[in-house]
């Protein structure tokens, strides 16, 4: 037998190709022994709220299991006709309505169909435990039905309900974007209740137009910053630092005092004669105002990466470019920018993708034309209560901003956004 | 950087001209900071400099709203719940994220891009989406446990924030502690076990104080987070663990009141405390690795 043939062994007799994949294994296990808790507490208290917040956009479970029987029977119902219900829908519904207004669960079930249709919260109000319990089993039911509201017996009523029996709905995400369903189709809603797809537009174009100001303004900062004498860079690079450290509140309340009408810029430019007292801009509580301070809040995060990008850029190459005849602005424009541009997109994508999502802001500073859909969120998490529309509105924020992730990793590679 | 001396007269207006342009943006940045500091200093309920003020007049002067600050029963209470929720939700981040960092950085994992991925999504995803998704699942949370386990609603009121924060501020102590494990060397802990030391000696007498500025540096960040933090706080809070940024908003967006000026010029004293913190760690962590001479 030739030695070539015979298995290395470790110092333990086992074969050295096996010992090795063991201690392989054994160092694989005890990292993901080190991560398993955090992974486990990020996927507890964030990932399975953000799923839940999914499922919620289409849940639709409310209405089936509030009057089950009353969708049973509804299930032979021809919606495309023009006949309500038959009685026995009226006698699923009357026993459902007894089970519901019993544990107090009807009105719940009719603010959900008022997102649908108006008029249905106070259908399912009016239909309480008094008035049920007059009725008259002997006689027929719908007639009495009608009595409490005559909308009980319309086709639209019965449509709404018909329609929102499924367990599932896509009602949340077509209200979203300002359209409804209706028995022949999926319509857009009238002129004046359609607000969420201008909402969207118009916080995409204020956070394009704020990425475009951090961008004009943090450019020049990063360049300055990154061809200084280190002593000097890092005396200025604290004015940048600063406001990054500093509270977000802190930053809105100043830039509130600065732009009042009554506040310290229109008092310097009526102090200095510019404006006339009576004149005084209105640069807060509108969409000037939302851009100002949130370019000022942002800028640092435009700053930051474009800064250490540009401090890799030797400045060797701009020398070489000129010594070969270029002019500045050709050497700058043909040699530098384009060295810089993975900064740019790691602050912009930071940048926009910050200010997309951005609520306490243009809360404070945007009044009524300088806000964003993160406010419609929140109108409907605290004051609507319509949250199916929340998690609607948010899940399509999120898909933008993946989307947005998902091109920009194309372009430039989500690795080379540097944090400072 | 300076100007040659045989630059053309475009050139010098030029270089003159953009060092103006910069200053002018350096001033945008700091001066809406600067300008509340002598504000809350105001005698007066007024958001502007008052006449007195820029005559220097010392009766134009007060500390007014600072008292105020201090003797308001919400401000205080806001003040405790800060110094509560913070905290807690940073020594929760440090300590997980400190230990995955390391995991992280160990020569093989499996999926790694994925758990890097999941673990930093907190900071990828926008705080109004974050906060909506929390307030659907944590109100569900809270009123388990306050129904089947009978915790008491203001207990858990705190933990669903600090759970929340704790979340949030996960992703900078990765980034901070594994960054710095990059330019650990590994030879040392070989060594350590090499002389008999078991794995839990060697993390916190050799690699522990090692990475500490990382660290510390993460922590910082993860205590800001938290610390300046109000999405979440509202959607999720009740009126019991109002902290100081959202006292502040309700301020500003209610009745305001010059006493948000001085709680926000206090909040710069220590945004500047925090910065100075973390630039020494960070010069500190840099000499120490050879990468800067100064």
């Amino acid at each position: 037998m030739t030695t070539s043939t015979e298995p290395v062994v470790a110092a333990d007799g086992l074969p050295l190709k096996r010992s090795l994949a063991r201690a392989l294994r054994r160092q694989k296990i005890r990292a993901l022994l080190l991560i398993a808790p955090l992974l486990l507490f990020i996927v507890l208290t964030f990932l399975v709220p953000i799923g839940n917040m999914l499922l919620r956009s289409v849940d639709n479970a409310i209405v089936e299991e509030t009057i089950p029987r009353t969708v049973e029977a509804l299930r032979g119902w021809d919606e495309a006709g023009d006949v309500p219900p038959g009685e026995d829908v009226f006698e699923a519904l009357y026993a459902d309505m007894l089970i519901a207004t019993d544990a107090k669960r009807h009105t719940r079930l009719g603010s959900r169909l008022n997102y649908e249709s108006s008029g249905m919260s106070s259908l399912f109000r009016k239909t309480n435990e008094r008035r049920l319990g007059r009725f008259e089993l002997e006689q027929p039911l719908a007639p009495q039905f009608e009595d409490i509201d005559e909308d009980w017996i319309t086709l639209e009523t019965w449509r709404v309900i018909k329609s929102n029996s499924d367990p599932v709905t896509a009602g949340y995400f077509l209200a979203a974007m300002d359209l409804r369903a209706t028995p022949t189709g999926i319509e857009p809603v009238s002129d004046l209740q359609a607000i969420y797809v201008k909402l969207f537009v118009r916080t995409m174009i204020l956070s394009v137009t704020i990425t475009a100001m951090c961008f004009l303004l943090g450019y020049p900062i990063a360049w300055i910053l990154a061809n200084l004498p280190s002593r000097s860079a890092n005396m200025l690079l604290i004015l940048v630092l600063l406001p990054f450290w500093t509270s977000l509140l802190v930053r809105t309340s100043a830039w509130k005092v600065l732009l009042q009408q009554q506040g310290v810029i229109n008092d310097l430019l009526v102090w200095v004669g510019v404006l006339a007292d009576d004149n005084r801009l209105a640069m807060i509580n509108n969409a000037t105002g939302t851009v100002i301070a949130m370019t000022h809040i942002l800028l640092p995060f435009m700053i930051l990466p474009l800064y250490s990008v540009m401090k890799t850029i030797s400045p060797t190459y701009l020398r070489a470019a000129k010594s070969l005849g270029a002019t500045d602005w050709t050497a700058f424009w043909r040699v530098y920018f384009p060295q810089s541009v993975p900064g740019i997109g790691a602050g912009a994508i930071l940048v926009f993708i910050l200010a997309i999502g951005y609520y306490i802001t243009p809360e404070l500073v945007g009044g009524t034309d300088g806000t964003f859909i993160s406010n419609r969120i929140y109108y409907h998490i605290s004051s609507s209560l319509n949250w199916g529309l929340a998690a609607a509105l948010a899940t399509i924020l999120l898909a933008m901003v993946l989307a947005l992730y998902w091109v920009y990793d194309r372009l430039v590679g989500i690795d080379n956004v540097k944090l400072g | 950087m300076s100007l040659p001396s045989y630059a053309s007269t475009g050139q010098t207006v030029w270089y003159y001209s953009f060092r103006v342009i910069c200053g002018l943006i350096f001033a945008f940045l700091i001066i809406p900071i600067l300008v509340i500091i002598p504000l809350s200093f105001n005698a007066q309920d007024f958001f502007t400099f008052t006449p007195e003020m820029l005559r220097l007049d010392p009766a134009g002067f007060s500390l007014k709203h600072y008292q105020d600050f201090l003797s308001d029963s919400g401000w205080q209470q806001a003040l405790r719940n800060s110094f509560i929720i913070a905290p807690i939700a940073t020594v929760i981040a440090v300590s997980f994220g400190t230990l995955a960092a390391i995991g992280l950085s160990q020569s093989h994992v499996p999926f790694r891009g994925t758990i890097m991925a999941i673990l930093i999504s907190p900071m990828i995803v926008p705080l109004i989406i974050s906060a909506t998704g929390m307030f659907f699942f944590y109100s569900k949370m809270g009123n388990f446990l306050e129904d089947q386990l009978g915790w008491d609603q203001n207990f858990v009121g705190y933990i669903k924030i600090i759970l929340a924060h704790a979340a949030l501020g996960i992703p900078f102590v990765i980034i901070t502690v594994t960054a710095t494990l990059v330019g650990f060397d590994k030879s040392l802990t070989r060594a350590s076990a090499n002389m008999g030391a078991g794995p839990v000696r060697t993390f916190f007498k050799i690699q522990m104080p090692l990475i500490l500025p990382g660290v510390i540096s993460g922590g910082l960040f993860a205590f800001i987070t938290s610390f300046d933090e109000v999405v979440v706080v509202i959607f999720i809070g009740s009126a019991n663990q109002q902290t100081l940024p959202w006292q502040m908003f309700t301020g500003l967006r209610e009745q305001i009141s010059p006493t948000i000026l001085a709680v926000a010029t206090i909040l710069v004293a220590i945004s500047i405390v925090l910065l100075t913190t973390v630039e020494l760690l960070r010069r500190r962590s840099e000499r120490l690795r050879g990468m800067s001479p100064g």
